[in-house]
């Protein structure tokens, strides 16, 4: 039996993309182009009303990329929420892992607490695409903090994004020297996207 | 069910784009994983599509995965809008996806291609999708596929150097002409498609950022926008595009790659454009070359097939030798000025 306020939250599960394809496509063409531009934002046209603190941006990258053959490791802001957890499960089909080196998508509601990037999967030499996409969820981005290089990047570039860790830009640099293994990082939130993929250099930060 | 009338069909339609959503996702986890990693062949579950393995099964895979309802579709075949494959495909997507399409390079948002880039400089927010017959560029060097991703692995492209050696050795010049091997970003060695080595030069600091579907061969992969795309060369023996003597006959275009075409069993030939939309685009401006027609609307097209060799009435789609191409980059090699 289910008390009173479990089957009430049920009836209110939260919806998902209202157009399962269209929205996909949007969600999906936002975050290709902010991983194809490193550290430029992009409109997320996508808008969701999903359960806190899952951002609706982070929630439109899931619904548009998760499902049953990607695990998601929620951190433990996330994870504490259960409505979270059957957001997710419902709309994605997705397993959650406790494991975050068994994640393709890790969802990250408070990047400040975020753990190193080595407890995720990095790919193996032989295959340095079976690493996890980090979702990190920020509140604000900026054009300073971080001086980036690499593809996908004219000439260089300033970027930052609020709140991350402290020590941001050594832990890119080491998940960089790791190149072609490595996590990739979309950073959402703020009506946008952005990515912080391996292959980028920071020259500065 | 809807009430059909008896007797009478139903009529068929199709998800957005042909494929499903799960297709779909599992696709565009791959373009996202290729770009992060340029130039690595990302494996992908490709699904058989409408159409057999050679006429370009993955790069409608890959165009169908980012296809939006806004997009503009434009389908190139040897540099041509109106050869069987593009006509085919656009076809294809405008029956399955109901989204516009044009000829014109800078109308389009996405422009597949087999086997050329546009004359036109791409710009940035536009996707180049390539079809790719055979994505490893060391296969025929090291068939086995757990040895050549050893090799991509540790970065070790000696063979691919040996190779183009050996071209030197014998012919006293690197004389592969097409799927000329890239190193992209200073990492990993890729093979462009089998495009012309004239059009290589295109793909390095492109601001399009240009996809790579292998539908047989299962493998996706990428060069985001602004990558350095280096063609492999040694520093004696430095890369070049091939040269053509003569302008284009139609629009008189310099500087763009160039089909030779039979006119009949006396030896008579000319050189056109392979790129069809800047070969009229030039000619609407008012160019004409020394066998257009001055005035008034382009000059048709020679009705001989276009973009094979000297060899000629060979169809383009044919994925003869393991789908390697069929006059691609040779097609002109008359033409070419040899070192």
């Amino acid at each position: 039996m289910l008390s009173q306020a479990e089957s009430a939250s049920r009836e209110a599960l939260a919806p998902g993309f209202a157009d399962a394809v269209f929205d996909a496509q949007a969600a999906f063409g936002a975050v290709m182009w902010a991983m194809a531009r490193p550290g430029l934002t992009r409109a997320m046209p996508v808008h969701l009303a999903p359960p806190a603190p899952l951002a609706p941006e982070a929630a439109a990258v899931a619904l548009a990329l998760c499902d049953y053959e990607t695990p998601i490791w929620l951190d433990p802001a996330l994870a504490a929420s259960s409505e979270v957890a059957r957001y997710l499960r419902f709309h994605t089909g997705a397993p959650l892992t406790a494991d975050p080196a068994a994640a393709r998508f890790a969802l990250i509601a408070d990047p400040s607490a975020m753990p190193d990037f080595s407890v995720f999967a990095q790919g193996s030499p032989d295959y340095p695409d079976a690493s996890t996409t980090l979702v990190v969820q920020v509140e604000k981005y900026r054009d300073d903090g971080l001086l980036l290089e690499g593809p996908g990047i004219r000439g260089r570039l300033g970027f930052g994004a609020d709140p991350l860790p402290a020590d941001i830009a050594a832990r890119l640099r080491a998940n960089r020297a790791l190149f072609p293994r490595g996590v990739d990082l979309v950073l959402a939130g703020a009506g946008r996207v952005a990515a912080l993929p391996r292959s980028v250099t920071v020259l500065e930060g | 069910m809807s009430a059909a009338p008896t007797g009478a069909m139903p009529a068929i339609t199709y998800n957005f784009a042909y494929l499903d959503e799960q297709t779909k996702r599992m696709i565009r986890r791959a373009i996202l994983k290729a770009i992060a990693i340029p130039g690595y062949q990302v494996p992908f579950a490709a699904r058989e599509m409408p159409m057999p393995y050679g006429w370009g099964t993955g790069g409608v895979q890959v165009t169908a995965a980012v296809l939006g309802p806004d997009d503009v579709l434009k389908v190139i075949d040897q540099g041509a809008d109106d050869t069987t494959n593009a006509v085919a495909i656009r076809g294809f997507f405008e029956k399955t996806a109901g989204v516009a399409t044009t000829t014109a390079t800078r109308e389009a948002t996405i422009i597949q291609t087999r086997h050329r880039i546009p004359e036109t400089a791409l710009s940035e927010e536009q996707i180049l999708v390539y079809q790719v017959p055979i994505p490893e560029p060391l296969r025929f060097l090291e068939p086995r596929e757990t040895e050549t991703r050893a090799l991509h692995a540790l970065a070790e492209y000696g063979l691919m150097h040996v190779k183009l050696y050996e071209d030197i050795a014998r012919h006293g010049h690197i004389a592969t002409t097409y799927a000329y091997p890239v190193e992209v970003a200073g990492r990993y060695v890729m093979d462009p498609s089998p495009i012309p080595k004239f059009d290589n030069p295109k793909m390095d600091d492109c601001p399009a950022l240009q996809l790579f579907g292998a539908g047989r061969e299962k493998r996706i992969y990428a060069i985001p926008p602004y990558t350095s795309v280096r063609s492999l060369d040694f520093d004696d023996h430095p890369f070049r595009v091939q040269r053509f003597d003569k302008p284009c006959a139609l629009c008189g275009a310099e500087g763009v790659y160039l089909d030779e075409v039979i006119l009949d069993d006396r030896g008579g030939r000319m050189f056109v454009c392979s790129d069809t939309d800047h070969c009229e685009g030039r000619q609407a401006e008012g160019h004409v070359g020394e066998m257009g027609v001055a005035g008034g609307s382009p000059s048709p097209r020679p009705s001989s097939p276009r973009g094979e060799g000297v060899a000629g009435g060979t169809p383009h789609l044919s994925p003869r030798g393991g789908g390697r191409p069929v006059g691609a980059g040779e097609g002109a090699s008359g033409a070419e000025k040899l070192p």
